[in-house]
């Protein structure tokens, strides 16, 4: 769907994508994720047609965005990051000017906009001038415009930022929706990483217009933490803990606080058998629990090996 | 070009244009002013006995008058003394430059607020996402400032010709209005500087970001204007149906040249580096 080879992008000295070079297939939730001024937005004018980089390529369906704009404009939709809609337009006058600009005709528009009216809860609001809406509601908007032509591929950028959590919630459920639901591909910029680990299938994480890595959330968990991640909690503890947990070459870190135990492993096949000596060992276990690393910890790991190069 | 997706641009530039008050106002009392308070006034204050009885007369001669207008139309004022002549002198001829200040100013106004006030609003990069392209784009913005411009400026011209005809008549007797170079003022002038107008404030729009910068600088145009009422008031210029045509042509060559100006300069490219 998306095929991105040696991007560059300057702005006078400043360069704001740098030899980006990513895939995105058909059907996936895609994200970019970034600080900002990592070069997210750059890379979705990019591969609009908004921007011409300097150097590398880009296909979107197959075609240059560079030449074929245009064609390629007509089967996306891009929530850009502020709303970007009229304001002394009404909810349905701003849809259908979207509406006639992607070229749906006229019998197919008129039902298509009170589809996504009614779909995003704004019928009631439809007449009324898109000033007068709430954060919320705005955003709603214009995420009924961008779904409006019913594109094969959606462009999210920043699609919660300044919205209050329950809108959020709201938006982040129609994002799982179009894109579980409808097969839509979606190419989704953040800097909200639970908002990331939540709806994505892969991550790109960019920084100064670099990338730093790309994959599966758990792929880049693996590669960045190889260690299995372990919390055993206990009743009560067995006789000489730090004895038998040096027994297991295994376990390459191990730390207590409490009553928990916190494990770094080798590999996970050991879990079984230590959860068996520390057993004969006499201790009562309340849960033994593999810990899932945060999309948030990959990253800031990233962050910290990108520092640790410079 | 998809002449559509331009319709569905230029009318939702001028539904916008239309719901702000700050522009539409003076796009209304300005050609109100023009096309019939102004020639009210000089038809009727010089008739006023107040006026009439502080001696307020015009010290201009027929002969002083004739002198600045061309023959042909010195000549349809003949008989008429020199306070009747003045009125007819000043709307039937005068006046004319003046006109243009109409086109000018509402395409002005239009094609600020839809280039540099989609930046002010930050709409334009929504825009600039849409399958529509950079000529499309281009075309139906100019058509949404251009043709209020012609259009206010048409049925300000049938106004103030039914207005000065029957302020008119009771001196003149017959319908004297429009005298032969308003022709190519109305129809070959006033849209050229309609897209004068327009094609210069795309470029100062291109280069500053609120609607405000882009009208103000945009009315530096109105130089144009003051030069054509300075050369004709002081009769180095007759704007006759021959002068007309030629300010036209010039007019139009310079929007020619201005347009494929505009053309290369409206892309994506340019436009989002200044969102």
């Amino acid at each position: 769907m998306i095929a991105v080879e040696n991007l560059v992008k300057d702005f006078g000295p400043h360069r704001a994508v740098d030899h980006l070079s990513f895939s995105v297939r058909a059907g996936e939730v895609f994200g970019l994720l970034g600080p900002n001024g990592a070069g997210k937005t750059t890379t979705i004018r990019l591969l609009n047609g908004l921007y011409h980089p300097q150097t590398g390529s880009s296909r979107i369906f197959g075609l240059d965005p560079v030449i074929k704009g245009d064609l390629i404009r007509a089967r996306v939709g891009v929530l850009t990051e502020t709303p970007a809609l009229y304001e002394r337009l009404s909810a349905e006058e701003n849809l259908r000017f979207s509406g006639n600009l992607c070229g749906i005709p006229q019998e197919r528009l008129v039902q298509r906009v009170n589809e996504v009216l009614d779909w995003f809860d704004l019928s009631a609001r439809s007449k009324d001038r898109v000033a007068g809406f709430s954060k919320g509601m705005k955003q709603r908007m214009a995420l009924a415009r961008t779904i409006l032509h019913e594109p094969e591929l959606l462009y999210l950028d920043e699609p919660t930022s300044s919205l209050d959590p329950e809108s959020a919630l709201q938006v982040n459920d129609l994002i799982r929706k179009f894109s579980h639901a409808d097969g839509r591909t979606v190419f989704l910029c953040t800097h909200n990483l639970v908002e990331a680990q939540r709806l994505c299938d892969r991550v790109a994480v960019l920084e100064q217009g670099h990338l730093l890595a790309i994959g599966t959330p758990a792929e880049l968990s693996h590669s960045l933490f190889p260690a299995v991640r372990l919390i055993i909690e206990f009743a009560s503890l067995p006789a000489d803990l730090a004895n038998l947990l040096s027994l297991v070459p295994e376990i390459e870190n191990s730390s207590l606080e409490g009553t928990l135990l916190h494990l770094e492993l080798a590999r996970s096949a050991v879990i079984p058998e230590l959860v068996t000596a520390l057993v004969n060992a006499g201790a009562r276990i309340l849960r033994v629990q593999p810990q899932e690393l945060s999309l948030e910890d990959v990253y800031f790991r990233l962050q910290e090996k990108k520092d640790g190069v410079k | 070009m998809r002449i559509p997706i331009i319709a569905a641009i230029a009318k939702k530039d001028l539904r916008e244009v239309s719901r702000n008050r700050t522009a539409w106002i003076p796009a209304v009392i300005v050609p109100l002013i023009f096309f019939i308070v102004l020639p009210v006034g000089f038809f009727l204050l010089p008739r006023l006995s107040i006026i009439q009885s502080a001696g307020m007369r015009s010290n201009i001669t027929p002969q002083e008058l004739q002198a600045v207008l061309p023959p042909d139309i010195a000549s349809l004022f003949n008989g008429l003394s020199p306070e009747g002549m003045i009125p007819f002198a000043m709307m039937g001829y005068f006046f004319a430059p003046m006109f243009l200040i109409v086109p000018l100013m509402i395409s002005s106004i239009v094609s600020s607020e839809s280039f540099a006030g989609e930046k002010e609003r930050k709409t334009l990069e929504g825009l600039l996402y849409s399958p529509a392209t950079d000529t499309e784009l281009f075309i139906g913005k100019l058509l949404a400032a251009f043709l209020p411009g012609v259009g206010f400026s048409l049925i300000g011209f049938v106004l103030y010709a039914v207005v000065v005809n029957i302020l008119g008549y009771p001196l003149i007797g017959r319908i004297w209005f429009p005298l032969p170079g308003w022709w190519p003022l109305i129809f070959w002038i006033v849209p050229g500087v309609a897209l004068l107008a327009t094609s210069v404030t795309v470029l100062i729009s291109a280069r500053v970001n609120t609607f405000i910068e882009a009208y103000q600088t945009g009315g530096a145009l109105v130089v144009l204007v003051i030069g054509l009422i300075a050369g004709q008031a002081s009769g180095a210029i007759h704007l006759t149906v021959r002068v007309n045509m030629l300010v036209g042509l010039i007019i139009w060559l310079i929007d020619f040249v201005l347009i494929r100006f505009c053309l290369k300069l409206f892309n994506r490219h340019a436009l989002i580096g200044k969102v």
